[in-house]
């Protein structure tokens, strides 16, 4: 197979239409038409009953065509939105009613459903809607829940949505081989995802074919699409959904169904009109969902080297007032908190727990950043106790390139083994420190303290499980005319699957890259799939698209071989042309060979023209089409991996504080990334830079302000701070570095391990760790502000917090650390003898 | 966040949108002058506030200029924040302009929103109020009763509250040209480029005669945001002769800021105190550039 198009930096297909204008988004659907638009009346309060509702006035706004209240569903839709993901330990899952019945669990929660003309209207008459609360105290915090004094859900008392302890090897005796052990809390607050499109949802009824077509600006069509089924009780092949553009997605829109995917099609279908609901940014901070709330209690012991022999951490995670998604988020921090390193013993035990709060669904990273935080934060303690290097004690503890596949003892987010499959942790780090003059800072920080400036460094290491199961699926269709189609049921927010697909598919056929059409997350072209989270869609699709095509070329190969008369082994395809092998002028099109794939050849085309010249083998015992053969050049394949893939990065960065209004600018960030064979580098580099950009919001800027009333203070652009581009180191202008280490995987037919969230993961980890390094005194609470910085410096000059000293690695230490590498190589070979 | 329903209105003249104030105000109906809209407008989508008649005065001829004198700087009630920003002249007689302008939130919001208009929000943690009052400057106020100008430190009552009357429109706006050989400056902390800013500060320093045959006597004086319900001026003048410290000591003690989701009134008094004397010395560095040139 020739490699053309694999790892080239190909432009995106996709960016000529986003970014002029032409891209078709939720909204888009319908316009000009009489469509018509909902509005939801959402809870203002956390926690309350509902006494009664009054909707009198609001009928009468001009305009208004139906209100509907709870009492107005029957049967499934009537019930409350599904548990996607269940999971023995979540021993109370509570999810919503797709309309509020009798209680409200959190601010912005849906009430009522207004459809009307126009948004406008819809809006007038919402704010007419009377509803009577009882108000009941709200629970707005992990510590309020922790108290259970007060109560998210009636019948969960204790707030304990779930409990899950998992232990690998003997803790007692790690911690008995400890010679130094430390104790700490840490802390991560909320963010979330905030893409720029909110939801939406727009649905079309068609009467005369009883059919529904629904779009929705969602991660997962073809489960919106079952869901929808299900609810509103239609036939699943008379639903159709579609992903239209989607302005990001970032995680949030991979749960589903939202109550307005279940209630814009049963308006639709009610009113016999089509009905469009477009998420406004106030709607999208109360009631999507949000991520990162975690506080963390850690035990560790280590021997004089730095190495962990013993991992205790014990955490809570604030899961909100619902658990659609059930418990993936503390799963994946409870076993991606180990990173690229090899604990003697860990015990990891975790509470999610209820808020009255918007519900936590995964947000790009999933429950990563905070298991990053805790356990580079961890190693930066060990080496503070010990007056070592930073990235001495990260070393020691690194599991080693030989000890591929490694198998860390726990179960993943996937049900499956936590078993990495490849990388090589060592050179990673290696690359990362001569990139940033690790051990030669000396001159940086004098130059700082010149301008009155405190120079800190710091570094983070991750692992991270993509790619998960259980499938996804391709089909890949030839055209007469030589173009290719490719569908893949995986949905598409920006992120340039459309050329990444194409390049995979025109590498594997031998096609020009021109003349591939790609389509995601249409339910038309791909029935089955399960959606664009976890860094998986080169890996899913990647695979997917790879094994159609590889379907799709051996018939074209066999079909050409018989016109040609040769053996197919004796053909390849050329820039859309089989041909034989060293006798290029036997040939015929790839669209020809698409023809005769047909035995139905009206010449409607020049390419059925053509193929009349090719007579072929004809048997005429034997049907037109062979038993086990189709009419038609298409391939269709599913991949399913045995378990994830896992890609690693390693992240530094140097900041800037200002010694007098503790203003925190970061000069420069550095990544060193290994995601194994890289489709398309200038996405992936994308990929991690806009990643960067996210992580830096979570470290510095992001946070939901709940009141003790559980109101969200700051719901909006203005107060809600999402950084700007002014805010984040520009490649372009020299301030972020990327790096690429390629350890392919062994799992997969194009050896690639997923990049779309790594570029978040590190960021808190290692921007607390720069910052400490600037200020010297402890962070363990991220994000964080100048004011926060300044209030931890108050502490700290008041006696309360310790010095954080800085180590530079001493000479002494790295030959130790080369001969401790030296030591575990001879052991694995002894062992293999 | 849609608007409620309000009433439109587009006269073409500064006396038909007075006249129109007029009536509203007469017949009790809550009208609000509608200009660059970057702040109204927000705040109807999000029912904030819900004025049943909006007097959109961007067709209104005449009002869209910048009046440069030797005296100062007049700016009309439609002058977008950029044209003034980009305005040499205006500049050139008054720096502060500029200055402060360049931290009037970001490039999109600067070419519409108007200076006046943010003048008449009032808001206190706007940039160009405290340039209005650091200047000494004015608003000048049509009604159908006839022309006043309010002097700066007449004009802001409250946060968010001017001394303009229901039915009165803010004609344009004077700030007093920058004193012979003064040094300006302005300096702000925000959390992100073009926010709100936390603490800010603008600063006009002028050498005066030398006192006795030693430094020279130095008139100090620095307006300040955010830290105050209404923009606050200090003379700082003795405080700058007695040192830095003093500086952050009278400021930090004359301020009174509040606690928000984004700072601490510690933290924001703080700040103060060090902007200011940054202020100050860039103020005087540029008078030294000066003198120098």
């Amino acid at each position: 197979m020739g490699q053309r198009y694999f790892g080239e930096p190909i432009r995106r297909t996709e960016d000529i239409r986003l970014t002029t204008g032409q891209g078709h988004y939720l909204d888009d659907i319908g316009a000009g038409q009489p469509v018509l638009e909902a509005a939801f009346l959402r809870s203002p309060h956390a926690n309350a009953r509902i006494r009664s509702i009054d909707i009198a006035d609001a009928l009468d706004v001009e305009g208004v065509r139906a209100i509907y209240l709870y009492e107005d569903l029957a049967g499934p839709v009537a019930e409350p939105l599904p548990v996607l993901i269940p999971h023995p330990a979540l021993t109370a899952p509570r999810t919503p009613y797709a309309l509020a019945k009798d209680r409200v669990h959190h601010v912005g929660q849906a009430v009522a459903m207004v459809v009307a003309e126009n948004r406008y209207l819809a809006e007038d008459a919402a704010e007419r809607i009377v509803v009577d609360y009882e108000v009941l105290p709200a629970v707005a915090s992990l510590d309020m829940a922790r108290a259970a004094e007060r109560h998210a859900h009636d019948d969960v008392p204790d707030n304990i949505s779930a409990h899950l302890l998992q232990t690998v090897g003997d803790l007692d005796a790690g911690f008995a081989k400890a010679t130094h052990t430390l104790e700490f809390d840490l802390h991560v607050e909320r963010s979330a995802s905030t893409p720029l499109e909110g939801k939406g949802v727009y649905a079309k009824w068609d009467a005369d074919d009883s059919s529904l077509r629904v779009y929705s600006s969602t991660q997962a069509s073809t489960s919106v699409r079952a869901a929808i089924a299900a609810k509103l009780e239609i036939p699943l092949l008379k639903v159709e959904v579609i992903a239209p553009d989607v302005g990001g997605g970032f995680g949030v829109k991979i749960a589903h169904p939202w109550p307005e995917e279940i209630m814009v099609p049963f308006a639709a279908i009610r009113l016999g009109q089509p009905v469009k609901w477009a998420e406004d940014r106030r709607e999208h901070f109360i009631s999507a969902s949000h991520e990162r709330g975690q506080d963390h209690h850690v035990r560790v012991g280590f021997d004089d080297n730095g190495v962990v022999t013993a991992l205790d951490v014990l955490f809570y995670h604030d899961n909100g007032a619902f658990t659609p998604y059930g418990i993936i988020n503390p799963i994946i921090t409870s076993t991606q908190l180990l990173g690229p390193y090899k604990p003697g013993a860990y015990r990891v035990d975790f509470y999610s727990m209820y808020t009255n709060t918007v519900q936590v669904t995964p947000y790009r990273g999933a429950g990563r950043p905070q298991g990053v935080f805790v356990m580079e934060r961890t190693m930066d303690k060990i080496a503070q106790a010990l007056g070592r290097d930073r990235a001495e004690v990260r070393a020691a503890n690194f599991i080693q390139p030989d000890e591929f596949p490694y198998d860390q003892g726990l179960i993943f987010q996937d049900g499956r083994p936590l078993i990495y499959d490849s990388g090589n942790y060592p050179h990673q780090l290696t690359m990362l420190k001569d990139m940033i003059g690790w051990d030669s800072m000396g001159e940086r920080r004098a130059d700082a303290a010149s301008r009155g400036k405190l120079l800190g460094v710091g570094m983070a290491c991750y692992v991270e499980g993509t790619g998960v199961g259980p499938y996804e699926g391709a089909h890949v269709h030839i055209q007469t005319d030589g173009t290719v189609d490719v569908a893949t049921g995986l949905t598409s927010q920006g992120q340039g699957h459309q050329t990444m697909l194409a390049q995979i598919t025109a590498d594997e056929l031998g096609v020009p890259f021109e003349k591939i059409r790609v389509v995601t997350g249409d339910t038309r072209r791909f029935g089955y799939a399960v959606g664009t989270f976890a860094s998986r869609t080169a890996v899913m699709s990647g695979s997917a698209v790879a094994l159609a095509a590889r379907a799709a070329k051996a018939k074209a190969l066999r079909v050409a071989a018989n016109a040609l008369e040769c053996n197919e082994n004796d053909l390849e395809i050329v820039d859309g042309v089989v041909q034989m092998k060293g006798a290029p002028d036997t040939k015929i099109d790839l669209g020809t060979v698409a023809v005769l794939s047909n035995p139905l050849r009206y010449a409607f085309d020049k390419a059925a023209q053509a193929a009349t010249q090719f007579q072929g083998v004809d048997d005429f015992d034997k049907p037109p089409v062979a038993e086990d053969d189709e009419p038609g050049l298409e391939g269709k394949d599913y991949y399913s991996p045995p378990r994830s893939t896992f890609a690693s990065g390693m992240h530094a960065a140097v900041v800037e504080i200002d010694p007098e209004t503790f203003d925190i600018h970061i000069d420069k960030y550095y990544v060193v990334h290994d995601c194994g064979r890289l489709v398309n580098p200038m996405i992936v580099a994308g990929q991690v830079h806009g990643g960067v950009a996210q992580g830096i919001g979570g470290a510095l800027y992001e946070k939901m302000e709940y009141d003790e009333d559980g109101q969200l203070q700051n719901a909006s652009f203005m107060d809600f701070l999402m950084p700007y581009v002014t805010e984040i180191p520009q490649k372009e202008l020299g301030q972020l570095e990327l790096g690429h280490q390629e350890t392919p995987s062994p799992l997969n037919p194009i050896g690639v391990k997923g990049a779309g969230e790594a570029g978040v993961i590190p960021v808190s980890a290692l921007i607390a760790s720069a910052i400490e390094d600037a200020v010297g005194f402890p962070v363990d609470s991220m994000p964080i502000s100048p004011n926060d910085l300044y209030r931890l410096h108050e502490r700290f000059a008041a006696g309360e917090l310790p010095h954080v000293e800085r180590y530079a690695a001493s000479p002494s230490a790295a030959t130790r650390a080369r001969r401790g590498a030296a030591t575990r190589t001879k052991k694995s070979a002894d062992t293999s003898s | 966040m849609k608007p409620a329903p309000f009433r439109m209105y587009a006269p073409h003249t500064v006396a038909q949108a007075v006249a129109t104030l007029a009536a509203l105000e007469a017949e009790g109906q809550h009208a609000k002058v509608l200009a660059g809209g970057q702040s109204l407008v927000p705040v109807l989508a999000m029912r904030l506030a819900e004025p049943g008649h909006l007097v959109d005065i961007n067709g209104v001829a005449g009002l869209d200029a910048i009046d440069v004198s030797s005296a100062g700087v007049r700016v009309g009630a439609l002058v977008r924040h950029a044209e003034l920003l980009r305005h040499a002249e205006a500049n050139r007689v008054q720096p502060l302009l500029s200055q402060a302008l360049n931290l009037v939130a970001h490039a999109t919001i600067r070419n519409r929103g108007t200076t006046v208009g943010s003048l008449a929000h009032a808001d206190p943690s706007g940039e160009m109020t405290a340039v209005l009052v650091l200047t000494g400057g004015s608003v000048t106020a049509v009604s159908v009763r006839g022309e006043r100008e309010i002097p700066a430190a007449e004009f802001f009552v409250g946060p968010l509250e001017s001394s303009l009357a229901a039915d009165e429109l803010a004609l344009s706006a004077f700030f007093p040209a920058a004193p012979a050989g003064a040094g300006t400056a302005f300096v702000e902390m925000a959390r992100r480029h073009g926010d709100y800013a936390l603490s800010g500060v603008g600063a006009v320093v002028i050498p005066g005669p030398s006192r006795d045959e030693g430094a020279p006597t130095i008139s100090v004086s620095c307006g300040f945001l955010s830290v105050s319900e209404t923009p606050l001026v200090l003379d700082l003048s003795d405080a700058w002769a007695a040192g830095e410290d003093s500086v952050m000591a009278v400021v930090r003690a004359a301020i009174d800021p509040q606690d928000d989701i984004h700072a601490s009134a510690d933290y924001r008094r703080h700040i103060t105190g060090i902007l200011a004397v940054r202020a100050i010395r860039e103020a005087l560095a540029r008078v030294r550039e000066e003198q120098a040139a």
